[in-house]
């Protein structure tokens, strides 16, 4: 079973041979790579994209028709349904992923995002709870629960005041998951992670970091984990990046540009937040650039404190490209997460912007 | 985390109301538990412990028990809520109508309080000085703990039964005028009883009609009719504390429970703002004095001591259209010409008025026979203490 997931579309870092020689590895799926049915499958992703569901769906059953198991082309028409507003075909289309491919998060979130758009708000959370076990640091899937526990907990409140408030307030729409990526691996071009089974040395304190005279840091290596001090989740600061002390050059500049990221997040100031993005940003589920800013723009702007807290930072720079992996701890009200991110980074106008994102385990 | 604090802190606060009020006695627990207070204290006894998993499994056997169980689904919702966010206060629904969540609010705290806070055992409530044999239950009401107590005649003596939750008048108690909205305190017995098919579905399983307004009352001017115990609508578990134009409600379950036990014509309803509780020595002193005092007047009558017999009423005495002193005229007269008396006394009961006027209503079978007449009655007198005496303000046929 693959360790690595993102969820991102497979173009975004070319990886998408290496992620199917991992589907054929662990035997999920059986396919060739580059085939017929590959073309079929972008064709209908295109398609759908452009809100032209009639043939998207075409494509996909054409690419069923030759390979009917086939997870890709099943989860792509449970999406192409749900654009049709055919909830509860693609309900039994995502359900029967979850029995085929009970390790994979995706189809139990998007089937979580349809139950409770039919207000079925016990099997969203039953689903979504299946998506994280799977899949423990599966950010959206947190976010969509905490939105399902909202909900059912505005159900029990209706029922407690006799109100119906379902439509006095708009309810926010659960992500869908765009893309079946939980199989693809990391990037080649990431900085690789410490090798394993070196015994990492302890963590500074931060009072100790910070004692020390920054004139006297040596240039690191850009694979040399430990770089920047950690912080302690557990820390109630809302935003502790500032504390962090920079490596010198290229690398502290990108690592200031994450440091402030991280605390225009923390400090819920979205305008920061979405500045820290490249024009060229991919967004993780393929959607459009306003979509995605509106999203995030709702998730950040919640009323429970936000906390990011970064460690492990690893940096390597190569002109006005830069890649970056840390551990990301998130918290907000009791939902608390950590994974690994991996950034590209791009340098426009002296600014370090953040072009790809992608989050593993 | 900080919702499972603030949901601490909200239970330690109640646990403050709680412990502010309660009688100190021991606690035996002899009590039948109805309702869903036993399962609502584990819930909020999982939520101090930190176990919000624990609390919202229980919750959920709960709703399945109660499932039109309001405040249940309100705490529910907060439990839900604290996987996601802080909660700052028990039932953290926005838009809420204030009214709503302040009235859910209540009923957590009364039903608490009642379960935590029961009667000690060796007490019983002041009012039930004695039940004639017939009367085979007596309820009394504490609005101010929104709580009904059922007791048992035991040859003359009180024995709990049960407790129920109950609502009272939205205005709240001491009724005088029609339309007040406000439920009656003082000492009424069960009229009627009116079965589920004559009544709309908004009085639940049934209703008792009480003797509000009592002779006392329509002495003092008070008026206002209709004042029932009934039962809640079908889509209703429970009312909120202050709910009912006057009357007091129960949820159906409770109320079918009751109706088992009451006798219409019979049963009295004692409905006090807050229970006096008395130890038993205490209570067979009061009931004691007072025996001896009727029995004075009895003995006193059969006498043809007039004077001595009008010793027991009170200056202030008014019956019909008498005052004392066009009633000590008519009796001196009678009694002129008399040869004997006899009048016998029986199936006493006594009951004291709630409230801060010392007042006891008594209700008698009267065997009444003379030299030139002999009259059957059951007869109701309301006495008062006057100077330390027990003195006859009211007196006529029941």
């Amino acid at each position: 079973m693959p360790e690595k997931y993102n969820i991102m579309t497979p173009r975004r870092f070319s990886t998408l041979p290496h992620a199917l020689a991992v589907l054929l590895c662990t035997g999920l799926l059986t396919l060739a790579p580059a085939s017929a049915r590959a073309d079929a499958l972008q064709d209908a992703n295109r398609l759908l994209k452009q809100g032209q569901l009639g043939p998207a769906l075409e494509k996909t059953d054409q690419a069923l028709a030759a390979k009917p198991k086939d997870a890709q082309a099943r989860f792509l028409k449970g999406l192409i349904l749900t654009e049709m507003n055919r909830p509860n075909d693609a309900i039994a289309i995502f359900t029967k992923l979850t029995e085929d491919f009970p390790e994979l998060p995706e189809p139990y979130n998007n089937l979580a995002v349809l139950y409770a758009q039919q207000r079925q708000f016990e099997k969203a959370k039953n689903a979504l709870e299946m998506a994280i076990r799977t899949h423990p640091s599966y950010a959206t899937a947190h976010e969509n629960l905490g939105d399902i526990y909202a909900r059912m907990a505005s159900q029990a409140y209706d029922k407690a005041l006799q109100i119906d408030s379902s439509n006095a307030s708009a309810q926010s729409k659960l992500a869908l998951i765009r893309d079946l990526m939980t199989v693809s691996t990391r990037p080649a071009t990431m900085a690789p992670r410490s090798t394993p089974g070196k015994v990492q040395a302890p963590t500074p304190p931060v009072a100790k970091a910070e004692s020390t005279p920054v004139a006297k840091s040596e240039p690191t290596p850009a694979v040399k984990p430990e770089q920047a001090p950690a912080l302690q989740p557990s820390e109630p600061k809302p935003a502790p990046a500032v504390e962090a002390k920079p490596t010198v050059g290229g690398n502290a500049e990108v690592e200031k540009a994450i440091r402030d990221w991280a605390a225009a997040w923390s400090g819920k100031n979205v305008k920061a937040y979405l500045a820290a993005y490249a024009s060229d940003f991919r967004t993780p589920g393929g959607e459009s650039r306003s979509a995605w800013e509106a999203e995030r723009a709702r998730r950040i702007d919640k009323p429970d404190p936000i906390q990011i807290s970064i460690e492990k930072m690893q940096i390597s720079v190569e002109g006005d490209q830069a890649t970056a992996k840390f551990r990301q701890h998130y918290r907000s009200g009791k939902y608390k997460s950590s994974a690994t991110k991996a950034m590209a980074l791009v340098r426009r106008d002296g600014r370090w912007l953040i072009q790809q994102e992608q989050v593993s385990n | 985390m900080g919702s499972s604090t603030c949901i601490r802190h909200l239970v330690a606060t109640l646990c403050m109301v709680v412990a502010g009020t309660s009688v100190s006695a021991s606690t035996e627990t002899t009590y039948s538990d109805s309702g869903p207070e036993p399962m609502l204290a584990q819930v909020f006894a999982h939520i101090e412990q930190n176990h919000l998993d624990a609390a919202f499994g229980q919750m959920e056997k709960l709703l399945n028990l109660y499932p039109n169980f309001r405040l249940g689904h309100l705490i529910k919702g907060d439990l839900l809520l604290a996987r996601s966010r802080p909660l700052v206060t028990l039932g953290n629904a926005t838009n809420a109508p204030h009214g709503k969540l302040a009235d859910l609010r209540e009923e957590a705290i009364a039903r608490l309080k009642a379960y935590r806070d029961k009667p000690p055992t060796d007490y019983v409530p002041r009012y039930l000085l004695q039940m004639h044999p017939e009367q085979k239950y007596a309820v009394v009401v504490d609005t101010q703990k929104a709580r009904l107590y059922l007791y048992r005649n035991v040859e003359g003596r009180p024995r709990f039964v049960a407790d129920y939750y109950i609502s009272h008048g939205k205005a709240g108690t001491d009724k005088v005028r029609e339309g007040d909205k406000k439920t009656p305190i003082g000492v009424y017995h069960v009229t009627a009883s009116l079965p589920r098919q004559k009544l709309t579905d908004f009085y639940g399983s049934g209703a008792f009609p009480i003797s509000y307004p009592n002779e006392w009352d329509k002495r003092q001017g008070r008026n206002g009719h209709g004042i029932w115990l009934h039962g809640t609508p079908s889509d209703t578990f429970s009312r909120p504390p202050k709910a009912s134009d006057g009357c007091v409600v129960l949820a159906n379950q409770d109320l079918d429970a009751l109706a088992k036990n009451l006798q219409v014509g019979t049963t009295p309803v004692i409905i006090s703002n807050s229970i006096e509780w008395l130890s038993l020595d205490d209570w067979q002193a009061e009931r004691t004095a007072l025996s001896r005092s009727i029995e004075e007047w009895r003995s006193d009558w059969e006498s043809l001591d007039t004077e001595r017999y009008l010793g027991h009423y009170s200056k202030r005495f008014q019956a019909g259209n008498q005052n004392f002193e066009q009633w000590s005229t008519q009796k001196r007269q009678i009694n002129a010409v008399k040869q004997w008396i006899k009048v016998g006394a029986a199936n006493i009961s006594m009951f004291r008025n709630p409230g801060k006027d010392e007042m006891i209503v008594v209700t008698f079978d009267q065997d009444y026979r003379s030299s030139n007449l002999s009259n059957v009655m059951k007869k109701r007198q309301y006495w008062m203490k006057e100077d330390g005496a027990w003195k006859i303000v009211y007196e006529g046929g029941a």
